[in-house]
């Protein structure tokens, strides 16, 4: 097997073994990025020096016994909103495009003690604020499957590098859809993680009360060793939970004899594409016919959650990013008169339009005389939509359902109108809105040759129950993967 | 006949809680360190940092809310205020309006007039701002995030206050409980306690609030009642001349003796406040509250009265030293030490004072231990020291707490009570003053003093008056 085709873990096996060295590795994804990078564009900074030199670090560390964990030596991408020191990061806008932070985020550091290469930082929506990874300010991401479509996003350049070997996984974050839906689009698995389950920490906010990261990668059994890594309290992030039950690759058993599935009527109504509907309805069955107990119910207040979820994040980004006002860091305009000026400014030309529309829909909601009948009103939205989602899960153990309403659309097709796009979200925001995990992995290929994705929802911590299905899922459907580039 | 008017005064008071590190990182909150050496991430609001509270804030506002007969809100949360200022680093500022800390409470003040309660509408948490310093020579402006981050509390006053007096005895109570608690000094000038001063009028007898203006930049007691009163009379002229109060925000300077405006109440901003979603709510139980009740201290006014049952010293001094929890503090250690009340208060209400006076402290500066104070009135009890001696021991010990014992030994400040170099001594200095010795001779008692403070001097200060008189009389 050729070292790119290799998923995280079997690299990380293979350089135990000393059949490969965590250069071989490093430098043979290097040469892919070099190869590929012009065509999909998964990258806003590759750290080609930086990785070279932690190559040979970590070697020596793996041969001296020190680092010895199922990802020691494999190189990863970082979504450009997770802090990473002494490298650039930028969350694809203009407004941080000079920025170098003076620390790391936690989840980076967590996989860096765990040996990990990092190769550089992954091409974004603008702040994670987009479906696409179209808002990006240094250009757009290519889907890898197929280069006149999107990745998705806003998480896009993390799945799009998954999936074009690129990298042998990544981080992503994920606040209504960011980790899940770019995953679908590109046909790699992805999990948006209980919220509190991953510290924050040095994760640029977008909705704080939504944001989580995770991984993007080849498989489940490398989902389970990087959430592994990853899931770890931390007190710098207040909203960290502890938890005992990180044994996620213990869940990678394949059997889901008795397990309770259920399927909600909601999520598979108007707007569904018939082959996405197809593809995960097949799915379901083949769980059944292994023994799981699947049936249909009503969750209720589907449709509530987009504009719930719009308000929220929305209000919570509004204040997020007012610290990015030229004073302290990144980008500053250049002609201004006096204080406010500078602030007007610089944040015109720094945001982009996409930002600029939630920053506004986000002031707006919170604004004196409106608060109460926005954003109030959708605090109280939220907490029904979580009392739905507990009721459910007394009853089953996963809630099986698509990631998206369609497979990745076109460059270009999804800009021109928000609230079309903002409906594409209509299957993943609400385990955001309730801190659910979800699992994103692919169950199919439509007619265009796009891949499909299966959305896995669990209870909140339950996210052993969800890799256990879908490792299950996954023996069944059998090896997934790109033909070749097109 | 003209018409009377009756003023109504509110107010909002900061005080910077006494906390080692800042309210949501582990910064330090000294005072004075260079610009922007005690910053982090999370204080200088860095993309990517997350605010986790300092419990001994949380602690600190809630001791101050009991002793302050407040309601404890024990679900409550902070709240996000958001306002861009390049002070701010994150444009926007952790504070609680939804559900403060501390509500409904009441302290009872006394003047002139008699005793009164003023309420207390809430007390909330927040952080402190950056400084910004302006370069006029260079036309820029520089901005030290030292004290970014550091813990205040907000005491929100009703508008029960009806005069500058009033307005002091509040003050004056609210640093007395919190100077007792440790939760902050309280110092005015140095800013860890700031008074915004709401004050409106209304004829006397009427039911409404008359239009409030709001008065900040009150840096003294001073500057309070003269705020007060020039703010009173300007709202009276206004009336008086058929004009309306704008409700407005004012500045107050000092110097000029007046106030101008900084802006009014159509410029106010929204300040579009909502919960911090990266701030988990705060749960008090019953046994938190509990623990922080069961550390109270003895305030001043219990303090007081136990000072009148057990020791005999003047009304005046037990004012003048539970004024300090400090001074308080020193005082009752010290006489625990086995020393004399009475002689540990003269101390204490003379030299101490005095010392404080000349060199600008407060007595929350005063530095020497009871330890060295009870072995001072030791020293002298003993008559091992003269009390000329006890005073510039007493000077050192004050500026830099030296051991007295060790201080008059390693000196030589002894007192001479050997009676033979003494004498020998007294019998040189009336052989040297042959004039002041005819001029007692001749009935002028005052020549002694003379004699005596010439011999004083011979013996270095270290004799004990009294006897050198009883010696010079003798051989006289």
């Amino acid at each position: 097997m050729s070292i790119l085709d290799m998923t995280a873990c079997q690299l990380a096996a293979a350089i135990k073994n000393k059949e490969v060295t965590v250069l071989e590795a490093t430098k043979a994804v290097l040469a892919q990025i070099h190869e590929k990078e012009e065509r999909y564009h998964c990258y806003v900074t590759v750290d080609e020096e930086g990785a070279l030199a932690q190559a040979e670090e970590i070697q020596k560390k793996i041969d001296a016994g020190i680092l010895t964990g199922a990802l020691a030596g494999v190189p990863v991408a970082i979504k450009d909103n997770m802090c990473t020191e002494g490298l650039l990061t930028t969350c694809s806008s203009k407004i941080l495009n000079n920025f170098v932070p003076t620390f790391t985020s936690e989840a980076v550091l967590n996989l860096q003690k765990a040996g990990a290469v990092i190769l550089g930082k992954t091409n974004m929506d603008e702040f994670a604020m987009g479906s696409t990874t179209e808002t990006s300010a240094y250009g757009v991401t290519r889907n890898p499957w197929n280069t006149e479509h999107v990745p998705g996003g806003s998480s896009g350049g993390s799945a799009a590098a998954v999936a074009a070997k690129e990298c042998f996984y990544a981080l992503g974050s994920d606040t209504g859809g960011s980790i899940r839906q770019p995953a679908s689009f590109c046909g790699v698995v992805g999990l948006k993680p209980t919220y509190g389950r991953v510290s924050r920490y040095g994760l640029i906010a977008y909705g704080s009360s939504l944001d989580q990261i995770g991984p993007l990668c080849k498989d489940v059994a490398d989902c389970a060793a990087i959430m592994e890594v990853i899931s770890t309290h931390d007190k710098k992030d207040s909203t960290s939970v502890l938890r005992q039950d990180t044994d996620f690759t213990s869940a990678l058993v394949e059997d889901v004899k008795g397990m309770r599935i259920g399927i909600p009527r909601d999520y598979f109504g108007e707007g569904l594409d018939s082959e996405v509907r197809d593809a995960v309805l097949k799915a379901a069955e083949a769980l059944r016919e292994k023994g799981a107990v699947v049936e249909e119910f009503d969750l209720s207040l589907v449709e509530y959650a987009i504009p719930t979820y719009y308000t929220i994040a929305a209000a919570e980004a509004s204040s997020n990013l007012e610290r990015f006002d030229g004073i302290k860091y990144g980008f500053r305009a250049e002609d201004y008169e006096g204080l406010h000026d500078m602030y007007k400014k610089t944040r015109s030309q720094g945001f982009g339009p996409e930002v600029k529309r939630r920053i506004m829909l986000g002031s707006f909601v919170l604004s004196s005389g409106y608060y109460d009948a926005y954003y109030l009103k959708a605090l109280r939205v939220k907490a029904l939509i979580k009392k739905a989602f507990d009721e459910a899960f007394a009853k089953y153990d996963v809630i099986l359902g698509p990631v998206a309403p369609t497979t990745a659309p076109e460059l270009g097709k999804s800009l021109s109108d928000p609230i079309k796009m903002y409906l594409g979200d209509i299957y993943t925001i609400s385990v955001n809105l309730a801190g659910l995990p979800g699992l994103s992995m692919p169950c199919g290929v439509d007619s265009k040759g796009l891949p499909i994705g299966l959305q896995l929802i669990g209870d909140c911590f339950n996210e052993k129950k969800l890799i256990q299905t879908a490792y299950t899922y996954e023996k069944i459907r059998g090896a997934f993967g790109r033909k070749e580039d097109r | 006949m003209a018409k009377q008017y009756e003023t109504v005064i509110g107010l909002e008071v900061h005080v910077e809680l006494a906390t080692k590190t800042k309210i949501f990182c582990g910064c330090s909150t000294a005072f004075g360190g260079e610009p922007n050496t005690h910053t982090c991430p999370v204080c200088t609001g860095m993309p990517g940092s997350l605010p986790v509270l300092n419990k001994q804030v949380l602690e600190y506002a809630v001791a101050v809310g009991l002793a302050t007969n407040c309601t404890i809100t024990q679900y409550c949360k902070f709240d996000r205020k958001n306002y861009f200022y390049p002070d701010n680093p994150q444009n926007y500022q952790i504070s609680q309006l939804y559900l403060p800390i501390c509500r409904n409470g009441r302290v009872e003040i006394e003047t002139e007039s008699g005793k009164k309660y003023v309420g207390i509408h809430e007390i909330h948490m927040e952080e402190d701002a950056g400084k910004l310093i302006h370069d006029e020579w260079d036309d820029c402006s520089l901005v030290d995030y030292n004290r970014s981050g550091v813990p205040l509390i907000e005491i929100v006053s009703e508008p029960d206050m009806r005069s500058a007096e009033e307005v002091i005895a509040y003050l004056e109570k609210l640093r007395m409980i919190i100077q007792y608690l440790g939760a902050s000094d309280c110092k005015l000038q140095e800013g860890s306690m700031r008074a915004d001063v709401n004050l409106s009028i209304r004829e006397v007898g009427a039911n409404e609030f008359g239009t409030r203006t709001e008065m900040k930049n009150l840096n003294s007691f001073k500057a309070i009642a003269r705020a007060i009163e020039g703010e009173r009379e300007r709202q009276i002229d206004l009336l008086e001349a058929g004009e309306k109060v704008i409700q407005e925000t004012r500045r107050w300077d000092d110097n000029q003796g007046e106030s101008y405006a900084m802006r009014s109440k159509e410029d106010a901003q929204d300040y579009r406040y909502f919960p911090d979603p990266d701030l988990v709510p705060i749960m008090l139980d019953d046994d938190f509250l509990d623990q922080i009740r069961a550390k109270q201290p003895e305030f001043r006014e219990e303090k007081m009265l136990r000072y009148k049952e057990e020791f005999d010293i003047p009304e005046y001094d037990i004012q003048i030293i539970t004024g300090s929890k400090h001074m308080a503090d020193i005082f009752e250690e010290t006489v625990a030490l086995g020393s004399q009340p009475k002689k540990v208060s003269n101390w204490l209400m003379v030299e101490t004072l005095r010392l404080l006076k000349e060199n600008n402290m407060d007595p929350e500066d005063i530095r020497f231990s009871p330890e060295n104070l009870a072995k001072l009135i030791f020293l002298t009890d003993a008559k091992a020291i003269n009390s000329s001696v006890a005073k510039e021991v007493f000077e050192v010990m004050f500026d830099q707490n030296i051991d007295p014992e060790k201080y008059v030994e390693e000196k030589g400040l002894k007192t001479v009570n050997d009676e033979g170099a003494l004498r020998k001594t007294v019998e040189e200095v009336i052989a040297n003053n042959p004039q002041s010795v005819e001029d007692y001779r001749n009935g002028k008692e005052k020549a002694i003093g003379f004699l005596v403070g010439q011999t004083m001097k011979a013996m270095k200060g270290k004799a004990d008056p009294g006897m050198v008189n009883k010696l010079l009389k003798e051989l006289l």
